[in-house]
């Protein structure tokens, strides 16, 4: 009797899932929050919007694209144009089947008591939304992404509030962002980086990692630094997996490809001025 | 007082304006990061997107960008595809994204792009809009490590060539406009707002090198250049293919020409026998005679596109090696070699003659510094001096 008569405040996660549940965010959907934040409308404290992605087999979010939504919010009361968020969605559908909505953002640090009913509102639309806040206020000088997922607090039958807890996130790039990584960073870029200049960069790169490995070393030998057993190993291996040709081996290796690019690139070069020789023919003859 | 300015202001706004030539491009992080994303997730397929943004005196900004879903067939998705686009548009409008449309972009493979539908596509867009630009990316490139944005339109003279329908070899003479003038390649620029730089910069990953920049280092370029080739071979058979129609155009010519010499000779001896005989003598030409019928010339245009892709191909496959690697490591390399005791005598004495062997040389010399064991550097110096590279490295220099 008396352990029916007790009621508990469940705290803390619901299931099991929801503890494990993680986000992916790609840098795509910060530049889209973002930019739809500076183009607010002045009267705008903050910009909310739909988050499109996929649930990874493993439970993770991949949360890959974004919409802003126009909404009006009053002291306790908001509006958001549902009609509008239904549009975007079935256009974007139309371009990425795959990706379907996964949660809705907010800018703005904290969450607030309209955004409960936001994300309410989500919830119809998927069982377990995620909210991402992204802080554009910058007031410690960093710019802070959250993520969140509702749990709700309920005591015996009746749900009392709905607690929102921070899930871990992860902000991860493709392969081809990492490459323009550098123009993203800066306001302005004068010429896009060639091929060769990309390659000097990555070369200065790996040419300081070295050189600090080098330093280390050396540091350790003569007694400076405190000797690392793993990383020495690590070194080890990383040296001795160098390939282990002998000179001829090698010799006749590099000799074959290099003759191989250059006949290539005589070949283009014929081909080049065999190119102007065809166009002499076609545009230059005449007929008496 | 008044009436002067009302007047200048009148002249002002009267006055033609001539827009200044297009010189730069101006793309937002935003639109790269979402052309890169989509072109990716739907390589091989070639995609195409919409391009929307300001058109600034001689700059032309894009701010954002919208993608166009795939069309299965052509018949019944015509106007879905024009409401998607008008129901796009509406819906970026009401969240103040720039409404106004100024090119579109496609993704590529190795950079065959130049095709007549693209230059169609290029003629309906001018007709709406006074500059528009095409953007093309290449995502098998972008794995190689380049960032392979080009943004390019069609050159004024070529387009006012190609609208008069004068795309005759008499006019392309006349006009001196060859199959390099067709398309004008524009320089890029990015911007990014400073919101989006301050968060790009604190979300900057810790490790200086990451994986993909391992990658990007190998730089075995085999199945990059064999696909180049291939395709650089298919276009040689369509130029041959094209040369053949002209020759047998003008072989034709020729021998209407001819044939039309023989029958007015015969028409003149004839005339002379009917002056003889005082009867009137019959007309020099005669219309209805099939041999009087104008060839049709092929066109050219096939030729020209033709050209284009293969200086592309060519392109590609010498300036990955070639053109700029004498610059670059120039600078850097020389410099750094020069500092570490290694061997600098091969390249530093050939400073010019820099090819990819020697990149995998300075990495191999690094590497071989690093080591502890003496004997390899040995190894390493025996072969760099003996190799029979830099004797190679001359023949192609006097080559080329």
């Amino acid at each position: 009797m008396a352990a029916s008569d007790r009621t508990v405040l469940q705290f803390g996660p619901s299931s099991a899932v929801t503890s494990n549940i993680t986000a992916k965010v790609h840098p795509l959907v910060i530049f889209n929050i973002s930019d739809c934040y500076v183009r607010r409308p002045d009267q705008a404290e903050r910009v909310i919007g739909t988050l499109l992605g996929s649930v990874l087999p493993d439970g993770t979010v991949d949360i890959r694209n974004s919409y802003v939504v126009p909404h009006n919010e009053f002291s306790d009361q908001v509006a958001l144009d549902i009609e509008y968020h239904h549009t975007m969605l079935k256009s974007h559908l139309k371009v990425n089947p795959q990706e379907v909505i996964v949660g809705w953002f907010s800018t703005g640090l904290g969450v607030t008591g309209g955004s409960a009913l936001i994300h309410e509102f989500y919830c119809r639309e998927v069982p377990n939304p995620v909210h991402l806040t992204v802080g554009t206020g910058f007031r410690n000088g960093e710019g802070t992404v959250k993520a969140y997922v509702s749990v709700n607090l309920s005591l015996g039958d009746r749900q009392l509030a709905a607690q929102f807890q921070e899930i871990p996130l992860d902000l991860r790039m493709i392969e081809a962002e990492r490459v323009g990584f550098d123009i993203l960073k800066s306001t302005s870029v004068d010429k896009l980086p060639s091929d060769l200049e990309g390659m000097e960069v990555l070369m200065e790169r790996l040419l300081t990692l070295i050189n600090d490995i080098y330093k280390y070393v050396d540091d350790t030998v003569e007694g400076h630094a405190v000797p690392d057993n793993s990383v020495g190993r690590i070194l080890s291996e990383t040296v001795a997996s160098l390939p282990k040709l002998s000179p001829p081996a090698f010799d006749k290796l590099v000799n074959d490809s290099l003759q191989d690019q250059l006949l290539l690139l005589y070949l283009s070069s014929i081909t080049r001025t065999q190119l102007s020789l065809a166009e002499k023919l076609n545009t230059a003859a005449q007929m008496p | 007082m008044a009436n002067t300015m009302a007047r200048s202001f009148l002249q002002v706004a009267a006055a033609e304006e001539v827009a200044p030539p297009l010189r730069v491009v101006q793309i937002e992080g935003l639109v790269m990061l979402k052309i890169i994303k989509h072109c990716k997730e739907f390589s091989p397929a070639l995609v195409t997107g919409q391009l929307l943004g300001l058109d600034v005196g001689s700059v032309l900004e894009v701010t954002n960008c919208f993608p166009f879903p795939i069309q299965e067939e052509d018949e019944e998705i015509e106007a879905d595809g024009a409401n998607y686009q008008l129901e796009m548009m509406r819906c970026l409008r009401e969240v103040n994204v720039d409404n106004n449309t100024v090119g579109w972009y496609q993704s590529t493979m190795l950079g065959c792009f130049q095709t007549a539908e693209l230059i169609e596509t290029f003629l309906n867009y001018q007709e709406n809009i006074r500059r528009c630009v095409c953007i093309i990316y290449d995502p098998s490139r972008s794995n190689q490590g380049a960032l392979a944005f080009k943004a390019l339109k069609l050159s004024d003279s070529f387009m006012d060539l190609y609208r008069s329908n004068n795309f005759t070899g008499e006019k392309l003479r006349e006009k001196n406009l060859s199959w390099v003038d067709i398309f004008e390649e524009i320089p890029v620029k990015v911007s990014n707002s400073a919101l989006i730089s301050a968060f790009m910069t604190e979300l900057e990953p810790d490790t200086p090198v990451t994986q993909r920049d391992y990658d990007r280092l190998q730089l075995s370029s085999s199945p990059f250049l064999e696909r180049n080739m291939e395709f650089l071979i298919e276009c040689m058979d369509d130029l041959s293919v094209e040369q053949q129609k002209f020759q047998f155009y003008y072989r034709s010519l020729t021998r209407q020409q001819a044939q039309q010499q023989s029958w007015l000779q015969k028409r003149r001896d004839e005339n002379k026998a009917r002056k003889a005989a005082g009867e009137e003598p019959l007309p020099e030409e005669d219309p209805s005679n099939p041999i009087f019928k104008p060839i049709p010339e092929p066109p050219r245009l096939e030729s020209f596109l033709i050209a284009n892709r293969i200086a592309n191909y060519c392109n590609q496959i010498n300036g990955k090696f070639f053109d700029k690697a004498r610059d670059c490591f120039q600078k850097g390399f020389r410099k750094r070699l020069r500092d570490s005791d290694g061997p600098t005598l091969t390249y530093s004495q050939h400073p010019s003659r820099m090819t990819e062997t020697t990149i995998l040389f300075c990495y191999w010399n690094f590497v071989s510094s690093i080591s502890s064991r003496e004997r390899e550097r040995e190894d390493v110096l025996d072969l760099v001096s003996s190799t029979p590279m830099s004797h190679s490295v001359w023949i192609h220099a006097t080559n080329s």
